[in-house]
């Protein structure tokens, strides 16, 4: 496991308040992280996890173009690769209802979109800022949104996400449209007090919300432990009463099981569940950052023991998927990023006169 | 097929740097995501890392050279067979933008204001009633939420306490604890949870108990609501409505009195609104509800109570961004909104008195500014004063009078002068504050001086 992070924590003690709440009973913080370790990886069929494969290595393959790019110049300002932690959003997104559900997260969204069918080409040509990129260029790496997909960004201020997905669950609860909002964050933005007085909200209005924590172990240079009095970030939800889940985040088929449990949860209206995803990034912050605040052994340790692409691969190898159809699968993908490469490449800057659309939507 | 490896940028400034050591040797198999070579920037060591998987070929820059620029091919790697075939090598891609940034093209103007809708004229024979502007505002609320059920208010107190200024009397009673509710004192979060629903399709109106505790929202209201549309490239709509008292009240002391109205209409994406009658007040919350942008709506709690005439229709609807002639004069302007504008008008009663003919004009919208409505009232009288109930440093005031300078110069018979409140925080003892604050008085003798009289 990375460094700084904990392994799934002992029950808290048993012992109650001699005069407990009367609907202390009720109060199920763990009943979700006891169902999930009851059966803590999903059921895939092998095409659910060669899918899975292919979404990651889709992300995988993207994400290390788009350093490419960024070494060439033709990617500017902050770039947050995704590297590492693809089984989050692929595991996660794969039980979500895309009809009806919603998505949020930071400014480290490129896998998030990849995760949900968004075309790597006009997300490759918003990173090299041209018309044809799904902002039409003008938002970049951390700004970008598909309604169409129900994904609301892509938001550059660190924990902004997390009531503003309050904010679309609150909308699923008014128009009774079923659907439920998962808002993704990073172990850094959980200190943001933002996020708390969200989780107060969503669990006292019973929102349909899964928050879901993506712990990579550091908040840009800081280590979780140098930064964080609770390290546990699935308990960050008690003095709320929204149950938390405990999830290994580098195995897509956990992921994958947590999400049914938690999701199970939050359609029942019984309100928010907050999720703790273990992984870990292998490059930097962003691209401008050395990582020189752990060690080259650490993160060679993850990739080399821990990495969720190579554990689907050898799960699909011992269920005897042949070498041959996952090389065809690599195949494609190269060249499917190869193709939004040059889309990116060869695509225009945006027309001059963009500069002064969009800022208003009416004209007063 | 031999791939280039480029010298990479490794931070947004970069032009060049240190190839300070190579950790791989020609010959050797990579695959992507093995470090190639540490590369020291300005600002830090980096490693590079492999993209592609291949063996390197050349490797023709050595360690140790200094000052290599960007893109200067560093080394090649030789694809491997099956690969190859499905990985172009990109023959200079580097240069396109390079090449974008030579051809600097020339500077996109905005494109020209177009004329400003003016107030529907009141059908002849409509009933004017009197109403304060609590009432003018309850009502345009609960008239609008009748008319769209996307319609909500949220906020401390606007529910069960019936709002803190009573804005919202009533409200709950009509439409029930789904559309007015009550949140926790938690600014920060609940401006971030109305502006997610109304990203999420719905017509959310916040109430902030006073703008003074807006601060702890404003990242929301600028970062989250103002900008997401035009990040978005125009997916992202944000109706949103942040509405409560702004400025000094009375006796509150520094940190409860304050005009935000420059700060929200210093930002590009946000409407600005700040009425001063119930006409105004009621005509142009129906519109912010009603606008498809996000709207701060900057109400005064010390003219909540004030009575005004109120036209009797079924829809009392203004057009945001237009400003109105409250008296119209011809010797000098005065140029105001919301609190300022009664102290404007009563400067321009003693002024009559003097033989001085001044027009009033309310601004009602700050962003975006009416300043044909200025520039039009300038012309006609050559002089013009600005009044406003806030501090004078980068205020609306200092706007309305770089206003006058870039457009209105030729037209000027005397300097434009501004009244404003003292440059201090405002104090608590009663004498301290009366004088800090703007008065009729001090308007007057402002625009006296215009005059030269």
């Amino acid at each position: 496991m990375p460094q700084g992070i904990p392994t799934l924590a002992k029950p808290p003690s048993a012992r109650k308040p001699a005069a407990a709440a009367a609907d202390d009973s009720a109060f199920t913080l763990r009943s979700l992280q006891d169902a999930y370790l009851a059966k803590s990886r999903f059921e895939a069929s092998d095409e659910d996890l060669l899918r899975f494969y292919e979404q990651m290595v889709l992300i995988r393959r993207f994400e290390e173009k788009a350093g490419q790019l960024y070494g060439l110049g033709l990617i500017g300002g902050f770039c947050h690769l995704y590297i590492g932690q693809e089984a989050v959003a692929v595991g996660l997104q794969s039980a979500l209802d895309t009809e009806k559900d919603s998505v949020i997260t930071g400014y480290r969204d490129h896998g998030h979109m990849l995760a949900y069918g968004i075309d790597p080409k006009v997300i490759m040509a918003e990173l090299t800022g041209r018309g044809a990129g799904i902002s039409k260029g003008k938002g970049g790496s951390m700004h970008m949104f598909s309604v169409d997909h129900k994904f609301y960004g892509g938001h550059g201020i660190v924990g902004a996400q997390v009531p503003l997905g309050a904010g679309l669950a609150f909308a699923h609860k008014y128009r009774e449209d079923g659907g439920l909002c998962m808002a993704y964050f990073g172990d850094g933005a959980s200190n943001q007090g933002q996020v708390y007085e969200a989780f107060n909200m969503a669990a006292l209005w019973n929102l349909p919300i899964v928050f879901v924590v993506e712990n990579n172990g550091y908040a840009m240079g800081t280590a979780v432990k140098r930064g964080s009095a609770e390290t546990h970030f699935y308990r960050r939800g008690t003095a709320f009463r929204i149950p938390g889940m405990d999830v290994n985040g580098m195995d897509v088929l956990e992921v994958r099981a947590a999400a049914e449990v938690a999701l199970a949860h939050v359609r029942a209206g019984k309100g928010p569940v907050l999720m703790e995803l273990k992984t870990y990034r292998y490059r930097g912050h962003s691209m401008s950052d050395p990582a020189k605040y752990r060690t080259r052994e650490e993160v060679q340790e993850m990739r080399d023991k821990h990495d969720p692409i190579d554990a689907a691969k050898a799960e699909l190898l011992k269920r005897g998927v042949s070498e041959n159809t996952i090389k065809e699968i690599d195949k494609q993908i190269r060249s499917k990023v190869n193709e939004a490469a040059d889309f990116a490449e060869s695509s225009p800057e945006p027309d001059l006169s963009e500069l002064y659309t969009d800022i208003l939507v009416e004209s007063y | 097929m031999a791939i280039e490896l480029k010298m990479p940028a490794l931070s947004p400034t970069m032009e060049e740097g240190t190839l300070a050591k190579w950790l791989v040797k020609e010959g050797d198999a990579v695959r992507s995501g093995d470090i190639l070579a540490e590369i020291e920037t300005d600002k830090a060591t980096m490693e590079f890392e492999a993209v592609d998987e291949g063996t390197i070929g050349a490797i023709l820059v050595p360690e140790g050279s200094e000052g290599v620029k960007v893109g200067t091919v560093i080394a090649t790697i030789a694809g491997e067979s099956d690969d190859a075939a499905d990985t172009p090598a990109k023959s200079a891609p580097a240069a396109t933008a390079a090449q974008s940034k030579a051809e600097e093209p020339t500077v996109a103007a905005p494109p020209p204001a177009k004329p400003r809708a003016s107030d529907p004229a009141l059908p002849t024979g409509t009933n004017m009633k009197m109403s304060t502007v609590r009432e003018a505002l309850r009502d345009a609320m609960a008239e609008e939420m009748r008319r769209d059920d996307r319609v909500f208010v949220m906020g401390e107190e606007v529910a069960e306490y019936q709002g803190a200024y009573k804005v919202t009397q009533g409200l709950l009673d009509e439409f029930g604890p789904k559309r007015v509710i009550d949140t926790p004192i938690t600014e920060y979060g609940f401006a971030g949870i109305g502006t997610g629903a109304a990203m999420g399709g719905l017509r959310p109106i916040v109430e902030f108990m006073t703008f003074n505790f807006a601060m702890q929202a404003i990242d929301h209201i600028i970062n989250s609501a103002a900008k997401t549309n035009y990040m978005s490239g125009g997916q992202m709509r944000c109706p949103v409505v942040f509405r409560g008292p702004n400025g000094a009240a009375s006796r509150v002391g520094a940190q409860h009195s304050q005009n935000y109205g420059p700060w929200y209409a210093s930002v590009p994406g946000l409407i600005v609104i700040a009425p001063y009658d119930a006409s105004d007040a009621k005509g142009l919350m129906k519109a912010a509800i009603r606008s498809e942008d996000p709207v701060v709506f900057l109400e005064n709690e010390l003219i909540y109570g004030r009575s005004f005439e109120l036209p009797e229709l079924d829809d009392h609807v203004l057009p945001i961004g237009k400003a109105r002639i409250m008296r119209p004069g011809s010797d000098v302007t005065i140029v105001s909104y919301s609190i300022g504008v009664g102290l404007a008008l009563e400067a321009a009663e003693t002024l009559a008195g003097e033989g001085i003919d001044a027009e009033v004009i309310d601004l009602r919208t700050l962003r975006p500014l009416d300043k044909e409505a200025v520039l039009r009232s300038l012309a006609k009288t050559n002089r013009l004063v600005i009044a406003e109930e806030g501090w004078p440093t980068c205020s609306i005031a200092s706007e309305i009078v770089a206003i006058c300078m870039e457009d209105g110069f030729d037209h000027l018979d005397a300097p434009v002068l501004r009244v404003c409140d003292e440059d201090v925080p405002l104090p608590y003892a009663a004498n301290l504050e009366k004088s800090a604050i703007i008065n009729a008085a001090r308007i007057a003798e402002t625009v006296r001086k215009v005059c030269y009289r």
